[in-house]
């Protein structure tokens, strides 16, 4: 990235002030190099988000920020309805809550290790997983509306998983004011046959071992013990929330004029939060949200029973639940002011700190668990969120690695077959359908987890609680 | 080797089709889009899908055009490798030939979510030639 005109606030901290369009300044969290290896794309994009109405406090890239569309991966942006604020498809993304959970086992990484290649092969079977893959349930119209509207506590309902699940859960496992009625019928039709499915691309179902801990007593707080086995699931809202990112970044695009809202770029679509098109995507983008979560209860409940039927008597107890790419109404405080704010996290993960009212009550004196996924056969993170985080990132922090390199060059690097061999000698049995995906999302192909959880640290987002490493991957 | 081609955009892809025609740029875009996921030359073109969109604007119409490609695929478990196309004002009209995924022989890389506004441009060039090309979402 070009740094001409960035100034450098602190050693993780770079500001643009508002120039031209910009309503509020950007803000960056990077170190030397990750600021100098960003795409000068998602400075346009950043300051692209700074400029939109109603825009409160900053626009800000976390430090695994990269290209997207409209808004950049890894961006931050709250906008108060009562200043004309703006509610934009692409500033949540097509893949609409999707998220980490992360369940802890009492398994030691010994009993799992002695019966890997029989778990791998239960979980792959067991996990529908890839293009073409679909799940076992079919929902009716009703069903779907109900699922629609009652996330995770739905499928709890219908028996995947228990209601202690439901404590766990961003939300309780249940956003209210979803509206089924503003979901097109394409993207019914999209999930007929995907709920309780993986997806592909970075999409994946891990059984991984708490390799390092960081922070002793939250760790202890959340459950994890070195050693010890858990497993963390990282998918979406599916065909459903593919479509509704579709229909409405189209109809954004489309009646933004009719707004007087002039767009730097048409992929910034975004419509009022006080218009009948505003109201009718949060409605639609909280249904998907409720999708993911019924989703990602379902795919528990299919690994619960994958682990009872290999390793029986494993108890695998949700640790939390917890969506990147979403919009959300909260609380802030921003200069001394408590505003309501309509947050967009696209690709970055809420990261409230200590005593927060929206942390669940077990683990409000460690802050909320932030979960970042790393690529396949690398390591992943438990953070916890901290207050700093409320000033600086409006409890902000990354999401995962983000990528490095395109999916066409990882290709000509990377063969699949090799990989997976070489990932089974260090210990890491991928299991996929596609060995051109594998290629595809080749841990090289990434940038470097660590560094950008090191970043979000030592930038006051939240704090390192644990290091997980991988033992079965199931990707799509 | 038909003229369509991928170009890199972060964490997604682009897909690019040129053709003398409209109507053959879009054709080879939709190829490029089959590519993202498998090599279209394992596809065979047993099975036709009848595509409609309707919009004034020419790029919002090749983006239903893939998008409504994208929901073919995703709901019938298809994938496609030819296409006729044929655009007359606000309306295109489409047949996309192909058949159901077999994981075994595609070995489907990545399912596309939707074709996004990024990087979308449907332009004649200065040679006469059209490009119709956008980001996907993956």
């Amino acid at each position: 990235m070009d740094l001409q005109g960035i100034t450098r606030e602190s050693d993780y901290r770079w500001v643009i002030e508002p120039t031209g369009a910009m309503r509020v300044p950007a803000v960056l969290y990077a170190d030397d190099s990750l600021i100098r290896d960003m795409d000068d794309k998602v400075r346009q994009q950043i300051t692209n988000v700074a400029s939109l109405p109603g825009i409160v406090g900053a626009a800000y890239a976390m430090p695994d920020a990269h290209w997207g569309y409209g808004f950049p991966i890894g961006g931050v942006a709250a906008f108060d309805a009562e200043q004309g604020g703006v509610v934009s498809a692409g500033g949540v993304g097509f893949d609409i809550s999707c998220g980490v959970r992360t369940l802890v086992t009492d398994c030691t990484r010994e009993d799992v290790v002695r019966v890997q290649e029989t778990l791998a092969h239960e979980l792959a079977r067991a996990i529908p997983a890839g293009v073409g893959s679909t799940g076992r349930l079919r929902l009716s119209a009703e069903e779907m509306d109900a699922m629609l509207t009652g996330g995770a506590r739905w499928a709890v309902r219908r028996g995947y998983g228990s209601s202690e699940d439901l404590e766990h859960i961003e939300e309780e496992g249940c956003i209210a004011h979803a509206k089924p009625a503003a979901i097109s019928q394409r993207a019914r039709q999209r999930q007929r046959d995907e709920m309780g499915t993986l997806g592909s691309g970075n999409h994946y179902l891990e059984v991984q071992w708490v390799a390092e801990v960081f922070d002793a007593k939250i760790a202890a707080g959340f459950g994890l013990v070195a050693g010890r086995v858990v497993v963390s699931i990282h998918c979406g809202s599916r065909g459903l929330g593919h479509q509704i990112g579709t229909d409405y970044l189209r109809d954004m695009a489309l009646e933004a004029p009719s707004f007087g809202i002039r767009l730097p770029d048409r992929e910034l679509a975004c419509a009022p939060i006080r218009s009948d098109l505003g109201q009718r995507y949060l409605g639609a983008m909280r249904a998907a949200t409720n999708c993911a979560l019924a989703n990602r209860q379902i795919l528990t409940h299919l690994c619960r029973d994958s682990f009872q039927s290999i390793l029986p008597g494993t108890s695998l107890r949700l640790l939390y639940d917890v969506s990147h790419n979403i919009c959300k109404e909260e609380e802030h405080e921003v200069d001394g002011v408590a505003r309501h704010l309509y947050v967009h996290r696209k690709g970055a993960t809420r990261a409230f700190g200590p005593g927060h009212q929206a942390v669940p009550q077990s683990m409000r004196e460690h802050g909320q668990p932030v979960l970042i996924g790393g690529s396949m056969g690398t390591a992943s993170y438990v953070l916890a969120g901290v207050g700093t985080g409320e000033a600086l990132s409006l409890s902000s922090a990354c999401h995962g690695a983000g990528r490095s390199m395109s999916r066409h060059q990882a290709t000509k690097q990377w063969h699949g077959r090799r990989l997976v061999d070489e990932l089974a000698a260090r210990g890491v049995l991928i299991r996929s359908p596609s060995m051109r995906g594998v290629a595809e999302e080749a841990p090289g192909a990434y940038k470097n987890v660590e560094q950008v959880v090191d970043v979000a640290e030592r930038a006051g987002l939240a704090r390192k609680v644990a290091r997980l490493e991988p033992l079965v991957c199931v990707k799509g | 080797m038909g003229d369509w081609q991928h170009f890199a955009h972060g964490a997604d892809i682009g897909v690019r089709g040129r053709g003398a025609t409209l109507d053959e740029a879009f054709a080879q875009a939709a190829t490029a889009l089959t590519a993202v996921v498998t090599d279209p030359g394992l596809v065979r073109p047993v099975e036709a899908v009848h595509v409609q969109c309707r919009v004034a604007d020419p790029e919002v119409l090749f983006f239903d055009w893939l998008n409504t490609l994208v929901f073919h695929m995703a709901t019938r478990r298809m994938l496609f490798s030819r296409f006729e196309v044929r655009v007359t004002g606000d309306r295109l009209e489409a047949e996309a030939y192909g058949e159901a995924v077999d994981v075994q022989r595609h070995a489907p890389a990545v399912e596309v979510k939707g074709a996004t506004l990024t990087e979308l441009a449907v332009r004649q060039e200065p040679d006469g030639r059209w490009i119709a090309q956008c980001v996907l979402d993956v």
